[in-house]
């Protein structure tokens, strides 16, 4: 009984599993310094860019992948049967959104993603700025001319490699430095686009800015680039979402996103991560490699990552928050939820340099169907971060008794005066509260979303108002069927 | 309303009910009273849909339908409500989404649109009084960190919103004090019509003080063993389940 429901609900097909005919430039196959070059000038880059590309393609080739440490196994990627440049064919300035290929503005307003602004004015879009990335070009950001009034910038990365030279001289890699590990070296030297963001002394940015990754070309991988900055005293609330076509490849997405809190700056980072996550066999889906850190560079700086993960076939990354600045504040708040045969390793690092830095991480597992998922985090005080604070929850929810749930928590306190706090819990789905909803007339479907949403209440209560709902959604969808 | 004939269950191989026949008309309130082990939790588990049992034999219908193959949700849809002996809570889930999730899929089980989040909140309000549910319950997660008095109350609260047509209170009375026991049986009373009926399942007679039933039945053994009125239960408090016992292994023997 239990099973057959299960069956029925897990070939639930993947709504985003779509691809769009669309004309496209793919660099061929391969990975060498040619590509690199190649790539470089497609994209009409000063040199400077070009030597940290190709100093960190040196480092890369002599990095050992890192093949087994995560609680994840995965077959070795060839990276070389990976095309490494796709754009969709577009003119080479566009001016408006007419000239935008109709079939791209299709592809995101199919993902629910408009990129006309006026939509706003009618009230169907909300107060969000959007930059669509999709394979390796950023095709449109929106209110650009409305955020410039106030000084924000919001671009792609390419752009601001023109546009603002300096800007990004002085802060890529400050955070992730192109040597920090196996994937952020081969990013820095393949990467093709992405967003950039920069807020000016005393902005509270006016709008949500959006960032919507879509991979669309097959045998393509996605290395971005997003880099925020936030100058003293400003705020902006940044949300990122994506999603990829339905393959039976898997594709490698190796992004590294950078944050960076001035004096008394908050930035506050949010992720649907809903990438492909292959088939009920464990087919396909996307390898999701990414390295993600911010650093609160000043004092009374804060910056919160929240994400709630239901995607890809192997997601590990780590979130994670340099406290450097005294009084400095980092977050971390995380669904993740695994289903089928789907693996994640994820969690986050707080590392703990300044005076009175506290930290909060609040970390939910879902594991259902063969999956397994793994929080993995680190809590470091060093010497001298007097009156440092941590509080650590990490949950695992089980569904069913054929998925894994693991916690991997490290803690290394230099400094006495630290407060660390760790809670950790592992719970199943009962029969008992699946029982009850029933006879209270909700069906198993509806009682799953209606506990798991209970259980991960603390972290969607941190998303923006539109990015819960979508995520409440999504976490039902991901788990339909995994209880009979 | 509902007519009980035959009915056998088991669980793991193991037989609990063991030929149940059981009559109850709208209007009427049934008292199922035995000793532990006898059946009781079963029969209301059976006949809510719990799926931990199987039934063997027999057949049970519920307003003209067969109620055995109905899922557990669309009994409740049809309007049968167990009130929990252990209520089962729901961390992060108010009691007010709850409910108004569960009133929203049995309205669209029997056709009728959502409910207006201002009827729905003006229900609430009435029914908080009828039980005597503090406000502050019903914002808070389902059933967490209620004591055990709250958890029954709130029980016949959800009862009261959701309107079923025949309630089973299952061992309802378990763990109250006297005067919970007196604020559960009032909205019990005030509840009950012409229109709707109750099983109450019940180890001692003090309960039926409260809540008057038209019949009492004693289970022993997987069967009812004798019916009666409301004396039956006096009876039974004066001379203990022993009695029963012995006439009804003497029957046997």
């Amino acid at each position: 009984m239990a099973n057959e429901i299960l069956d029925d609900h897990i070939q639930n097909e993947y709504k985003w599993g779509f691809t769009t005919d669309i004309e496209s430039e793919t660099f061929a196959k391969g990975l060498n310094e040619t590509v690199i070059r190649a790539l470089s000038k497609k994209k009409n880059e000063p040199q400077w860019l070009l030597d940290i590309r190709l100093k960190a393609f040196a480092q890369w080739l002599t990095m050992p992948e890192p093949n087994n440490w995560a609680h994840v196994p995965y077959p070795k990627i060839n990276f070389q049967d990976i095309s490494y440049y796709s754009a969709p064919k577009v003119k080479p300035e566009l001016k408006s959104l007419d000239e935008v290929d109709p079939e791209l503005l299709k592809t995101f307003e199919k993902l629910g993603i408009s990129l006309e602004e006026q939509k706003r004015l009618s009230g169907v879009q909300s107060n969000i700025a959007v930059d669509a990335v999709f394979d390796s070009v950023s095709v449109k950001t929106t209110f650009r001319e409305t955020l410039a009034e106030k000084g924000v910038i919001f671009c792609s990365f390419s752009e601001a490699v023109q546009e603002h030279p300096e800007l990004i001289k002085k802060y890529m890699g400050m955070v992730v430095p192109f040597a920090d590990n196996y994937y952020a070296a081969l990013n820095t030297a393949v990467f093709s686009d992405g967003s950039f963001c920069y807020i000016p002394k005393g902005v509270r940015c006016p709008m949500e800015l959006s960032t919507y990754f879509r991979i669309n070309s097959s045998g393509t991988g996605q290395f971005e680039r997003t880099l925020i900055v936030a100058d003293e005293g400003s705020f902006v609330s940044y949300l990122e979402g994506c999603t990829a076509p339905q393959r039976d490849e898997n594709q490698l997405h190796a992004a590294v996103v950078e944050i960076i809190a001035h004096k008394g700056a908050e930035v506050k980072y949010s992720t649907v991560q809903n990438w492909y996550p292959g088939d009920k066999d464990g087919k396909g889906g996307i390898f999701n490699f990414v390295t993600k850190r911010g650093i609160c560079l000043d004092e009374n700086s804060k910056i919160s990552w929240t994400q709630v993960e239901t995607g890809s076939a192997i997601t590990w990354k780590y979130p994670s928050v340099i406290l450097k600045g005294d009084n400095s504040v980092g977050e971390f708040y995380s669904v993740a939820v695994t289903n089928n045969k789907q693996e994640a390793d994820t969690g986050t690092k707080m590392i703990h340099i300044g005076k009175n830095t506290r930290s909060t991480i609040i970390s939910k597992g879902i594991s259902a169907g063969f999956s397994n998922n793994s929080y993995r985090g680190l809590v470091q005080i060093r010497k001298g971060a007097k009156n440092a604070r941590n509080f650590s929850q990490c949950d695992s929810l089980l569904m069913g008794d054929t998925c894994g749930a693991h916690t991997f928590p490290y803690i290394e306190i230099k400094d006495k005066s630290a407060i660390v706090e760790h809670e950790a819990t592992t719970s199943k789905i009962g029969e008992d509260q699946l029982f009850y909803c029933k006879q209270r007339g909700i069906d198993t479907e509806k009682a799953v979303a209606l506990i798991v949403n209970g259980y991960c209440k603390e972290v969607l209560n941190k998303l923006p108002m539109e990015f819960a709902v979508e995520a409440q959604k999504l976490l039902a969808i991901s788990l339909e069927g995994s209880v009979g | 309303m509902i007519s009980i004939k035959n009915l056998h269950a088991s669980i793991n191989g193991k037989e609990i009910l063991k030929g149940i026949n059981l009559e109850v008309k709208a209007g009427e309130i049934h008292a199922i009273m035995g000793p532990n082990g006898s059946g009781k939790s079963t029969l209301s588990s059976v006949l809510a849909g719990r799926e931990d049992y199987d039934v063997t034999e027999g057949e049970v219908i519920f307003n003209g339908k067969n109620l055995l193959d109905m899922s557990a949700e669309d009994r409740a849809r049809e309007g049968l409500f167990l009130a929990f002996q252990y209520p089962i809570e729901i961390p992060g889930v108010s009691n007010i989404n709850f409910l108004k999730t569960a009133i929203n899929e049995i309205r669209a089980y029997n056709g009728k649109e959502a409910m207006e989040a201002k009827d729905f909140l003006a229900l609430v309000k009435e029914k908080q009084k009828l039980v005597e549910l503090d406000a502050k319950l019903t914002g808070r997660s389902v059933n967490e960190g209620f004591s055990g008095g709250e958890k029954k109350r709130n029980e016949i609260f959800q009862m009261a919103i959701l309107e079923p047509k025949l309630a089973i209170l299952d061992e309802t009375d378990s763990g109250l004090d006297i005067d919970a026991l007196r604020i559960v049986a009032n909205g019990v009373n005030k509840l009950h019509s012409k229109n709707n009926a109750f099983i109450v399942i019940t180890h001692y007679q003090r309960l039926l003080d409260h809540i008057v039933p038209d019949f009492v039945h004693i289970l022993y053994n997987g069967q009812i063993v004798k019916s009666g009125t409301k004396e039956l239960a006096l009876e039974l408090e004066a001379k203990g389940y022993d009695d029963i016992k012995h006439q009804f292994e003497k029957l046997q023997g």
